[in-house]
């Protein structure tokens, strides 16, 4: 049933239909709205869950890696340093091949502190071997929470999923989103079997020690096992396609491509202001299109590579950056496009919260058409910037 | 794929962790012991056995060599020695 509601109402729904048994987080801004849902879906009665208070992410995180370890399904959400004070143990839910899922909200990192939009806390986690999937729209972010418990439970994969949203844009904005029956959820996804888990019947030590003779090899199955999560994001978006009726569950998504000569690529929220301004600049008559990332991790270079084919200018923007290098997009993207003869530039944008407006999308596409850029920051007020400190 | 992740229960005691102990290991000399049971309580292997007065010894396959049990023995009954 469609209803208009806020995106995190739908995240915590979507969760909810997925019957994860042990939910924890700590409160953080802007994602305190998921769990707070999810809590009072717990309270309620509605969903039969441990929800677990906790004093930090760090004890978040390490909550619902010892209750999935135990063979059932978990939730938990974040955003910015609660996910930094995570990180220990987001490499940990990794490496130990627990299916956990997360939502980030994503929002920018301290200092200077700042509660707003950018992607660079996901970003920064980007090698932690988790699947990260960047949603669009509220719609979206359902979608690869459902399909996501699906891709990262396969008995094959058992990788804990990212699903990052643009905080506040999604969390807090109000969209028109289709909600599946509790009946479709079940039918979808199956009950959680894992081939290991903590079992007094049959006791076994997970999170071991990796001495050098075989550190490696977990290293080398968990980076392939990722390689094979890009067939399975197909192959779960058919079965997802089939399920609801949305072919949301995808590597990327190519808008306008086909004849352009312009295309600019991007994750997340930004990608819906993106198209607007693709179809103001087609009817015009530029042939502009556009590339949406939706699986970061993996990074599908085969289905960029040939989304981007016949394009000769690409121009990527970045809600993050590696400082001191460029864009994370631009830099993977840039790498994939050598010898290809194409101008490929970077931009960073939006970061802390600053409106990426339609001129801000223009000027990038201007940009991309006449000069080359590896990393070059759009809206920038040169008033703000001093040779020398002042108060 | 997957590579080593897990172990079977009970199956510790498979990795002889002795074999990290470098330069010592504690001698128990068995001459002065008084059964005070120090050197059994401190080691952090909990790999000294013994109940009776100079029969306490340490399974060199797990001892690491720390020390603990020569330095806390009132008698000094049991001295590291180089291996």
């Amino acid at each position: 049933m469609k209803q208009f509601i806020e995106g995190s109402w739908a995240m915590a729904y979507a969760a909810k239909l997925c019957r994860p048994q042990v939910v924890s987080a700590y409160p953080i801004t802007p994602q305190t709205h998921i769990v707070e849902h999810m809590a009072e879906f717990v309270a309620s009665g509605e969903l039969a869950a441990e929800s677990v208070n906790v004093e930090s992410e760090h004890s978040a995180a390490s909550l619902v890696l010892g209750a999935q370890a135990t063979g059932v399904r978990t939730f938990t959400a974040t955003s910015s340093q609660g996910l930094f004070l995570m990180q220990e143990v987001v490499f940990n839910i990794a490496g130990m091949r627990l299916p956990v899922m997360m939502v980030c909200a994503n929002r920018a990192i301290s200092a200077p502190i700042n509660i707003w939009n950018d992607q660079q806390d996901s970003i920064a986690l980007r090698d932690a071997g988790w699947v990260q999937l960047y949603a669009e729209n509220n719609q979206e972010a359902l979608d690869l929470i459902i399909a996501g418990y699906k891709i990262g439970e396969n008995p094959k994969i058992m990788l804990p999923i990212m699903v990052c949203v643009d905080g506040f844009i999604l969390t807090h904005g109000m969209e028109t989103v289709d909600m599946p029956t509790q009946e479709e959820v079940d039918k979808f996804l199956p009950k959680y079997n894992p081939p290991y888990k903590l079992d007094v019947e049959n006791p076994m030590s997970l999170g071991l020690l990796g001495d050098p003779t075989v550190y490696l090899e977990n290293r080398y199955a968990l980076h392939k096992t990722l390689e094979e999560v890009i067939p399975e994001i197909n192959k779960v978006g058919a079965e997802y396609k089939k399920a609801f009726g949305r072919d949301s569950i995808r590597l990327v998504e190519e808008y306008k491509l086909d004849d352009a000569e312009i295309a600019l690529v991007a994750m997340g929220s930004v990608c819906g202001s993106i198209k607007d301004v693709v179809d103001q600049e087609r009817a015009k008559g530029a042939k502009v299109g556009m590339l949406k990332i939706v699986s970061y991790r993996p990074f599908p270079g085969e289905a960029i590579k040939k989304a981007l084919a016949k394009v000769s200018c690409v121009g990527i923007l970045d809600k993050n950056i590696s400082l001191g290098a460029a864009g994370a997009v631009y830099t993977e993207i840039n790498s994939l496009m050598a010898g290809q003869n194409k101008k490929v530039s970077g931009f960073v944008a939006g970061l802390g919260g600053r409106d990426i407006t339609p001129q801000t999308i223009q000027e990038i596409i201007k940009t991309t058409k006449n000069e080359v850029n590896a990393c070059k920051f759009i809206g920038l007020n040169k008033e703000l910037l001093w040779d020398e400190f002042r108060v | 794929m997957f590579s080593v992740l897990a172990s079977k229960g009970k199956t510790s005691r498979n990795n002889k962790t002795g074999s990290w102990r470098t330069f010592k290991k504690p001698n128990f000399l068995q001459k002065n012991c008084i059964n005070c049971g120090l050197c059994k309580l401190v080691c952090p292997e909990t790999c000294i056995t013994g109940k009776e007065k100079n029969q306490y010894y340490p399974d060199y396959d797990y001892c690491k060599g720390c020390g603990l049990c020569a330095y806390i023995c009132p008698k000094k009954d049991i001295e590291m020695v180089k291996e």
